[in-house]
C-alpha cells in the first residue's frame, strides 16, 4: 500500500503554515527570509505530490523552475540586507521602516 | 516500507520546521531548515523525482543556505526577541499557523473534483531524467531561456547592491576612475 | 530483497574498509612525502620507515585531554566534527569499483546505491561538506576561527560551480549521470583526460580548493590564522577535522579517477566475476593512490593563495574555462567526434 496524496498535501499545507505564520511574526529580516524559502520548498512539495498522482513532467519542470527563481532571489535580497545594514546597522524590520535616512 | 520511509521524514520536516520558527538564534533556524530541507528532498525521491530530489539538496542546502549562514555571520547577527518567545505570543503564533492550515485543507478538499487516494504508478518515464529533459527542452524551452536570463540578472543585481557605496567627491564631481576601487589598502568585507 | 541487502551488505564493507585504511596510510604517507620534498628523514623511528607512526598519532589523539572551552556554543561545537566525515563518507556511495557481478543471471552492480543520477548526488553530498567549517569557526567564539569560517564558505561554494561544470562536461558525451556507464563509455572509447585536458585542469584546481588542501588552505591557514577554523578543538575532534579532510579527498580523487581515467577499468583487460572485482579494485586503489600522491606533492611545493587572488581564480578563471569547455565537448558530442 503506498502513501495517498492527499498526506503529502496536508504535509505541504503544514510547512507552508508553519512558515507562514513564523514570516508574519519575526523581526530579524534574515529569519524572515529563511521563512520564505520554507514555504517555497512547501509550494515544491504539493507541486511535486500532484506531478506523482498524475504521471506528468509537468509538476517537475515547475519545481525546476521555482528552484531557480528562488536561488535568484535569496542572491538579491542577502545583497539588499547587507546594504541596508551598512546604512542602518539592524536588520529588524520594524526600525528600517522610515524611506530616508 | 513506503509509509515508514514517508512517517520518519514528514515528522523530522514538521519537527524541524517547527525549530526554525521558534529559535531566537538564527544559525540555529538556518541549520534546522537544511535539515527541513534534506527531509523534503527524501520525500521527492520517493515520489518519483529522483532528479529534483539531488537539485534540491545541491541547490538549497549546497548553496542557498551556505549564503544564508555567511551573511549571517558577516552581519554578526545575534538573537533577537521575538514574538514567539513570550507565552503569550506562542499562543498567538500557533493561532495564526492553524488558520492558515485549517484554510489551505479546505480549500484542498473542497475544490478537488479527483478522489485524491489515485496515484499514477512510478513509470521508468517519469523517474527518469530523459523524460524530464525532453519536456523541459520542448515545451518549456523559453521559459527555460528566460530563467537563465533572470539568473544572469540577478548575479549583476546581487553584486551591485552589495557593493561597497562609492561617494562622488563634491568639488571635481564624479569620473569614471571614482567608481572602481584602487585603494588596495582599504580592506575588504572578509 | 535478501540478495540485494546481502550484495549491498558486501559493498558497503568494502567501501567503509577502504575508507577507514586510507586515512592512517595518508597520515604516513603525507609525513614521508613532505619530508622527501624537503630534503630531511621523516618519521623513522616507530617501526621500519616509520610505518607504527600512525598507529602511534591516533593512540596519542585518544589519549590528549579533550580542552572545551568555556564560551563556545556547545551543540554546533560538538556537532561540527562529526558532520566533517558524513559527506565523504556519502559520497563514496556512487563509485563504482568493479564490473557487474553477475550471480544466477542476475548482475549485482559493485557500487553501494546504483542510482541513475550518480554523479548529481555525488556533488549534492559533496556540497554539504562546507558545514562543518562553517559551523566550527562559528561556533567557537572566536575571531581567527570566525574568519576562517567565511573565508571557507565563500571559497568553496565558489569552486563548487567550476567542478560541477567540468563534471558536466564529463557527462555530454556519455549520455548518462550514472558512474557504471561513464566507465563503460571510457571502456569502449578513450579515457576522459584525453579528449577534455581543459575540463580536466579546472577539475583538478578545484578539487584543491573543494578539500581545502594547499594552495587553497586558507580557512586553516596555518601561519596566518593561528589554526583557521579548528583553533579551539584539541584531541580527537581535531583528528576528526583531518580525518574528514583526507576521506573527502580520497572521495573527491575517486570522483575524478572514475571521470577522467577510466575509474576501475584498464585498457586491454576484460576479466570477470570475484578476479574481476578484486582487480578492479586494485586498479581503482591504486589509481586513487597516484592522486593522493599528487595532492601531497601539490601541497608542499606551492605557496599559499590569497583570499582576493582565490576568489579572482574561481570565478575570472575557472569557470570561463569550465564553461568554454562544457561548450567545446558539446559541439564536439554533436559533430560526432566524440
Amino acid at each position: 500500500m503506498s502513501v495517498p496524496v492527499s498526506w503529502y498535501l496536508m504535509l505541504s499545507a503544514a510547512l507552508f503554515a508553519i512558515g507562514a505564520a513564523g514570516a508574519l511574526t519575526r523581526r530579524n529580516g534574515i529569519s524572515i527570509f529563511l521563512l520564505i524559502e520554507l514555504m517555497l520548498n512547501a509550494g515544491n512539495l504539493a507541486l511535486i505530490a500532484y506531478a506523482r498522482q498524475w504521471g506528468t513532467h509537468t509538476g517537475q519542470i515547475i519545481v525546476f523552475f521555482v528552484m531557480a527563481v528562488a536561488a535568484a532571489e535569496a542572491a538579491i535580497g542577502l545583497a539588499l540586507f547587507i546594504a541596508v545594514y551598512r546604512h542602518r546597522r539592524t536588520i529588524d524590520v520594524n526600525r528600517i521602516n522610515l524611506m530616508r535616512w | 516500507m513506503e509509509i515508514a520511509i514517508f512517517a520518519i521524514f514528514a515528522l523530522l520536516a514538521l519537527g524541524s520546521s517547527l525549530v526554525v520558527v521558534m529559535h531566537r538564534n538564527p544559525v540555529y533556524s538556518t541549520m534546522s531548515l537544511v535539515v527541513t530541507l534534506f527531509s523534503v528532498a527524501v520525500l521527492f525521491v520517493i515520489l518519483g523525482s529522483p532528479f529534483i530530489g539531488a537539485l534540491q539538496v545541491l541547490i538549497y542546502t549546497g548553496a542557498i543556505l551556505v549564503l544564508f549562514l555567511f551573511v549571517i555571520m558577516l552581519l554578526n547577527v545575534t538573537k533577537e526577541e521575538n514574538t514567539a518567545s513570550t507565552q503569550k505570543g506562542q499562543l498567538g503564533v500557533a493561532v495564526l499557523g492553524a488558520v492558515i492550515f485549517g484554510g489551505l485543507v479546505l480549500a484542498l478538499f473542497w475544490s478537488s473534483h479527483v478522489p485524491l487516494d489515485q496515484m499514477a504508478p512510478l513509470s521508468e518515464e517519469l523517474v527518469s531524467m530523459k523524460g524530464l529533459a525532453r519536456v523541459l527542452f520542448t515545451e518549456y524551452l523559453l521559459p527555460f531561456e528566460i530563467v537563465g536570463l533572470l539568473l544572469l540578472v540577478a548575479v549583476i543585481g546581487a553584486t551591485v547592491a552589495a557593493r561597497r557605496p562609492v561617494l562622488p567627491d563634491a568639488t571635481s564631481g564624479l569620473m569614471p576612475s571614482d567608481l572602481v576601487r584602487t585603494s588596495p589598502e582599504e580592506e575588504p568585507l572578509p | 530483497m535478501t540478495p540485494n541487502l546481502i550484495a549491498t551488505g558486501i559493498n558497503i564493507a568494502v567501501m567503509l574498509g577502504f575508507m577507514l585504511t586510507v586515512v592512517p596510510v595518508m597520515v604516513w604517507v603525507e609525513r614521508r612525502g613532505s619530508a622527501l620534498i624537503q630534503d630531511r628523514p621523516g618519521p623513522n623511528r616507530l617501526g621500519p620507515f616509520g610505518l607504527i607512526q600512525p598507529l602511534a598519532d591516533a593512540l596519542k589523539f585518544m589519549f590528549k585531554e579533550d580542552v572545551t572551552p568555556n564560551a563556545v556554543d556547545k551543540p554546533l561545537y560538538l556537532l561540527a566534527p562529526a558532520l566533517a566525515i558524513m559527506p565523504a563518507m556519502l559520497t563514496i556511495s556512487v563509485i563504482p569499483f568493479g564490473p557487474d557481478f553477475v550471480l544466477n543471471g542476475v548482475a549485482y552492480p559493485l557500487m553501494i546505491t546504483s542510482a541513475p543520477a550518480g554523479v548529481l548526488l555525488f556533488l549534492a553530498l559533496g556540497s554539504l561538506g562546507v558545514y562543518s567549517l562553517v559551523l566550527a569557526g562559528y561556533a567557537s567564539n572566536n575571531k581567527f576561527s570566525l574568519m576562517g569560517a567565511i573565508r571557507a564558505s565563500a571559497q568553496m561554494i565558489s569552486y563548487e560551480l567550476a567542478l560541477t561544470m567540468a563534471v558536466l562536461a564529463v557527462v555530454i558525451p556519455v549520455g548518462s549521470f550514472h558512474l557504471g556507464d561513464i566507465v563503460e563509455y571510457q571502456r569502449a572509447h578513450v579515457w576522459t583526460f584525453i579528449p577534455q585536458i581543459l575540463g580536466f585542469g579546472v577539475f583538478l584546481i578545484a578539487s584543491f580548493a573543494e578539500t581545502n588542501r594547499l594552495p587553497f588552505d586558507l580557512p586553516e591557514a596555518e601561519s596566518e590564522l593561528v589554526a583557521g577554523f579548528h583553533t579551539e578543538y584539541s584531541a580527537m575532534r581535531f583528528a576528526s577535522f583531518f580525518m574528514g579532510e583526507y576521506m573527502s579527498m580520497t572521495s573527491l580523487s575517486a570522483l575524478g579517477v572514475t571521470l577522467y581515467f577510466g575509474g576501475w577499468s584498464l585498457p586491454g583487460v576484460h576479466l570477470d566475476g570475484l578476479l574481476g572485482a578484486i582487480v578492479g579494485l586494485l586498479v581503482l586503489v591504486a589509481k586513487i593512490g597516484v592522486c593522493m600522491a599528487v595532492f601531497v606533492w601539490v601541497r608542499w611545493s606551492f605557496p599559499r593563495f590569497r583570499y582576493d587572488q582565490l576568489m579572482r581564480l574561481g570565478w575570472k578563471v575557472l569557470m570561463p574555462i569550465a564553461i568554454v569547455n562544457l561548450i567545446a565537448v558539446s559541439a564536439m558530442t554533436l559533430a560526432g567526434w566524440l
